[in-house]
């Protein structure tokens, strides 16, 4: 037999979410990427996270460019709403569809070359512009879709699977999120469910633009001996910094914690992040001496991970442009097109 | 927890939850795919070496696998594994060069068996290859044992047992018909190499009760179908009680229905999670309208001007624990009066040797079942075995057709002087199923079609001759689906702990969730932590070496895996393989090739 595709079986030990739904209503088409490749590990993240939350899926809209990670969300979510947008330009179609629709729960879905390389403009546009929506990098070192080039975030002296050193410096997308005033900066790596699901999770509900940098290995172009991207020294390397647990609305807090232990950071919908320090002199609040922490360790070899900035109470995109409440398609036609004496109203205006 | 073995062990036997459960751990996914193929010959070939008669089982077995089987963890209803074993029988080419022979050199060892039922029948099939002369004594005129004189012929045809039966005897057994044994001391003396009992259990239970011996209407069960099957019983009167709810019961009110009876009451004294019946012979009835009457013991026959007129019962009541088992029984003193022309007790069997003298060194226990040794059916009188109903009181066929198999080990063991308990073990070979990057040598695609019923014949049709056969056969149709319903539980998920990245492909692929990769701890700690929770805690558990990269295990819960092979397709290194298990069952022809050569080595060593 050759390859199927996985089968739609509900047994017995499957559980339920707050809207009746198993896991498999939350996933989507067969992965056509390489056997073992990380990406396919953060889609079931994504699926784990979005099950947990009973979102429904119709309230969903994923996005993405161009790239092996760019081609996941057909693997998550088949019954959300999808564009996947030429390379490097997701963030303007998801600054269009957030416009349009702020009710949507918007999740992009790129890779290191799509952002760094080819979409950096627009990747930092949608930071500044502090777009409500959960933004992933699946970030293996390469462009694994034409076959393993280094991207713009390989680190100096990686080597390719051919054997090239990488002589220029990495663009690393996480201090670039706090320099440009990123509300939710993270790093995680697919490999590590514990930490990516519940900061998936604080993602989707944080009000602003979330972004995850999630190291993905490429397995077949960039997970070899000499690589800084590879499963082997990420797991070598990996450095937790601040832990994020994710605790929806009313919910209790379960876990026990040590007095002054935990910070909890309440989200606009009601549920909190409890943030648990990891490395005792990482400082949450301050983007720089952040930003000191993580080059420092950088230069060590060492990647810092977990929930490394967040700040609930800046405005998005919305917010900031003072939009209507409703999204536009709720609108009475009228109002969202008052008709030619009201334009010619508002170009008085301006005369 | 430490790493689970599973080399030169039975674990992968266990997977096979069919093969597992069947006595004679018949090899069910192969023959399934066998019969997927067309290849009809080798599937009943294949069942024939385990089984010996899968035409006659493929439609009266026990089906102990069904309820056995992995498709019930994923659905409500089991593989037709034994109606497929049918397709294969109805289906079979000309099989006669296949079939075991006897050499015209024989060995020059007379084996006595006395009854001519399927364990006896089994011990000559697997004697009489190795030139061993065996002797068939049967009391009847027929031979065939239960399945002839009990089992109705509108579930299993004569001819269909006169085959597979033929198969046997046409090897040249001595078949001694209308020989009732009379004396075991006797038989001794006849100079036997050994002796075989597979007498069954032939005495039908009867019941004490008051207007029991008033009237000639009231049958036993086993005996009355006997004198059906023989024809020397044609009718029967309009209205029959039928008491109690087994295996038998099903057959008596059925067999009934054909001789004339219009209203065939089932009286049961539990209710139905108790009845002896399996579920599809209580279905099989009640298509034909018996009635099942539940919570009703037999209180007295009544007799009235010296006829049977009926019954009255004590209705019942119980109380169930939280289990689900009865905590409390209670007669609630009412009682209820069922007209009758005739009663059939079909209240189970006994064992019963009145041939076989106290004293001559074979020990029966205190419920005079005789003591033997449940490995190799031998008795206390060396070189006397007893197999089948005879043994361990009343099972069924493919029970006996095991004992057989074992006996004839011991017999040949017996016979060549060698120790009876050095049997060889069961093996499980492993071969990999993988044919490309994304192929395998099986059909792993998850099908999820519901068993196929089998078609009956009508409901008017059927009752016309006794021996109209009800169930047709699955149609081809069925059979394309059936096949496809089995999950090839053969095809183990082998793994390769040291070839392990922990890139987690295979555990967000699997359709069941039955893979976790978690830090290792002790076994209750590490059941918690799985990504499913365990639903049959008796199923396996397999759990790895440590990893290399974190030095966590890779578990899994056998419980719920479909072997759809997706781990393995999507693993990046291979850690997970697909490979076909194939259980090595030694046979009285492979022991004895065994026990060949171990000779020959201890001569040469002198
Ligand atoms: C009504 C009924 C229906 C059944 N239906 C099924 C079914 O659908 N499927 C299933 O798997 N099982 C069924 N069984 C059980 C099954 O028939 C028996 O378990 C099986 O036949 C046992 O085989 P055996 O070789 O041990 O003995 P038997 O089949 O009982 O054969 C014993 C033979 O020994 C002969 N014999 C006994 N004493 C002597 C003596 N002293 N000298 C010479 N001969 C002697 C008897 O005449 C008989 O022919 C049924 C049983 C009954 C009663
Ligand atoms: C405009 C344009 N330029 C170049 C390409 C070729 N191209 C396709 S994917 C890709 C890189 C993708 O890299 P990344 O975003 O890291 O995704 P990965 O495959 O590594 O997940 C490039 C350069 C393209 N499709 N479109
Ligand atoms: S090429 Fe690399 S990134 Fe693309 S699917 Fe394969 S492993 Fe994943
Ligand atoms: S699914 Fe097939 S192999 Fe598995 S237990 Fe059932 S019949 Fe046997
Ligand atoms: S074969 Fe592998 S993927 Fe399929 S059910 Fe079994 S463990 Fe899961
Ligand atoms: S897919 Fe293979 S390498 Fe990856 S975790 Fe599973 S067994 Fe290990
Ligand atoms: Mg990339």
């Amino acid at each position: 037999m050759t390859s199927i595709t996985k089968p739609q079986i509900i047994h017995e030990g499957m559980a339920r979410n707050a809207l009746g739904l198993t896991i498999r209503d939350y996933e989507g088409r067969m992965s056509t990427l390489c056997a073992g490749c990380g990406h396919d590990s953060v889609t079931s993240a994504i699926v784990q996270s979005f099950f947990e939350l009973s979102v429904p899926p119709h309230s969903v809209a994923k996005l993405s460019g161009i790239g092996c990670s760019s081609k996941t969300p057909a693997y998550f979510l088949s019954a959300a709403h999808g564009f996947n947008a030429v390379h490097g330009r997701m963030p303007s179609i998801a600054t269009g569809a957030n416009a349009a629709n702020r009710e949507l729960s918007l999740i992009g879905i790129s890779g290191d070359g799509d952002s760094l390389s080819i979409g950096l403009g627009q990747f930092a546009h949608a930071v500044r512009r502090n777009l409500n929506m959960l933004y992933i990098i699946e970030n293996n070192g390469v462009y694994g879709l034409t076959k393993g080039q280094f991207s713009a975030s390989a680190d100096v002296g990686t080597k390719a699977k051919k054997g090239e050193v990488n002589e220029q410096q990495p663009i690393d997308p996480v201090q670039m999120a706090m320099a440009l005033g990123g509300t939710f900066v993270a790093r995680s790596f697919s490999g590590d469910k514990e930490q990516l699901i519940p900061l998936i999770k604080a993602g989707i509900r944080h009000n602003g633009f979330a972004l995850i940098d999630v190291l993905s290995p490429c397995v077949t172009f960039n997970d070899h001996e000499d690589s800084t991207k590879s499963y082997a020294y990420t797991r070598q390397f990996f450095h937790p910094a601040m832990h994020a647990d994710f605790v929806p609305p009313a919910e209790e807090i379960k876990t026990a914690y040590d007095e002054g232990e935990v910070m909890t950071i309440e989200l606009h919908d009601g549920s909190r992040i409890l943030l648990r320090k990891i490395s005792k002199d990482y400082s949450l609040n301050n983007r720089g001496a952040a930003i000191d922490y993580i080059r420092s360790h950088h230069r060590k070899g060492e990647i810092v991970t977990g929930l490394l900035y967040i700040d609930e109470s800046e405005p998005d995109m919305h917010a900031i442009n003072q939009t209507t409440k409703t999204p536009l398609n709720d609108l009475p036609f009228d109002k969202l097109c008052p008709g030619g004496e009201a334009l010619e109203t508002l170009q008085q205006r301006f005369r | 927890m430490d790493p689970t073995k599973t080399e030169g062990t039975e674990y992968f036997h266990q997977v096979v939850d069919c093969q597992w459960g069947c006595p004679a751990h018949t090899d069910v996914p192969e023959y399934i795919r066998l019969i997927a193929q067309g290849r009809f010959t080798d599937a009943y070939m294949l069942n024939r070496e385990s089984n010996v008669f899968p035409g006659i089982l493929g439609r009266t077995c026990d089906r102990p696998c069904e309820p056995a089987c992995r498709r019930t963890r994923v659905e409500d209803k089991p593989v037709a594994i034994c109606r497929l074993k049918r397709v294969a029988a109805d289906n079979r080419g000309d099989i006669s060069d296949r079939l075991p022979t006897a050499p015209k050199q024989k060995n020059g060892k007379r084996i006595a068996l006395v009854g001519a039922g399927c364990a006896s029948l089994t011990v000559a099939n697997d004697l009489m290859p190795l030139g061993y002369e065996c002797v068939i004594y049967d009391a009847l005129d027929e031979v065939g044992g239960l399945m002839r004189t009990n089992i109705p012929s509108f579930r299993l045809p004569a001819s269909v047992m006169d085959e597979e039966v033929g198969y046997i005897l046409d090897m040249g057994v001595d078949l001694r018909l209308s020989s009732p044994i009379e004396s075991m001391a006797e038989l001794l003396k006849e100079g036997y190499n050994a002796i075989f009992v597979g007498s069954g259990a032939p005495k039908g239970k009867d019941i004490d009760m008051p207007g029991r011996d008033e009237s000639d209407r009231i049958h036993i069960g086993i005996q009355w179908l006997e004198s059906v099957a023989f024809g020397h019983t044609e009718k029967i009167g309009k209205k029959v009680l039928i008491i109690g709810v087994g295996n038998t019961a099903m057959d008596c009110c059925r067999t009934s229905l054909r001789l004339g009876a219009r209203d065939v009451k089932v009286m049961a004294r539990k209710t139905r999670d108790f009845f002896k019946a399996s579920d599809w012979e209580l279905e099989d009835a009640e298509e034909e309208q018996v009635e099942i009457v539940v919570k009703h013991s037999p209180k007295e026959f009544v007799i009235e001007d010296g006829k049977l007129v009926g019954m009255t019962f004590e209705k019942m009541e119980y109380d169930l624990d939280e289990k689900g088992r009865i905590a409390d029984t209670r007669v609630t003193g009412e009682e209820a009066f069922f007209p009758c022309d005739d009663v059939i007790l079909a209240l189970g069997q006994d064992t019963a040797f009145p041939w076989v003298e106290r004293g001559i060194g074979i020990n029966f226990d205190k419920w005079s079942v005789p003591v033997l040794d449940e490995v190799t059916f031998e008795s206390t009188l060396p070189g006397v075995f007893f197999g089948g109903d005879a043994a361990f009181g009343p099972k069924n066929i493919i029970w006996a057709v095991e004992h057989g198999h074992q006996a004839a080990i011991s017999i040949d063991k017996y016979c060549n002087e060698r120790p009876l308990d050095e049997r060889l073990p069961r093996g499980v070979n492993l071969q990999s199923a993988k044919m490309g990057i994304h192929e395998w040598s099986y059909s792993n695609d998850y099908d999820p079609a519901g068993r196929r019923i089998m078609p009956h014949v009508d409901l008017k049709e059927r009752f016309k001759k006794l021996n109209i056969e009800v169930e047709l056969g699955f149609s081809v149709e069925q059979v394309v689906t059936e096949v496809e319903r089995c999950l090839n539980c053969d095809l183990q998920t082998v793994f390769f702990a040291d070839l392990c990245i922990e890139c987690d492909a295979c555990i967000d692929i699997c359709p069941v969730d039955c893979l976790t990769i978690t830090p290792n701890a002790d076994e209750d700690t590490l059941k918690k932590s799985l990504k499913a929770p365990i639903l049959e805690p008796s199923q396996l558990l397999y759990v790895s070496a440590a990893l290399k990269q974190t030095s966590r295990v890779m578990v899994k819960d056998e419980n719920l895996c479909v072997h759809c092979g997706l781990c393995a397709e999507r693993c990046p290194t291979a850690a997970w393989d697909m490979q076909k298990s194939s259980l090595v069952i030694p046979y009285a022809i492979d022991e004895a090739r065994e026990d060949a050569a171990k000779c020959q080595a201890e001569r040469k060593a002198g």
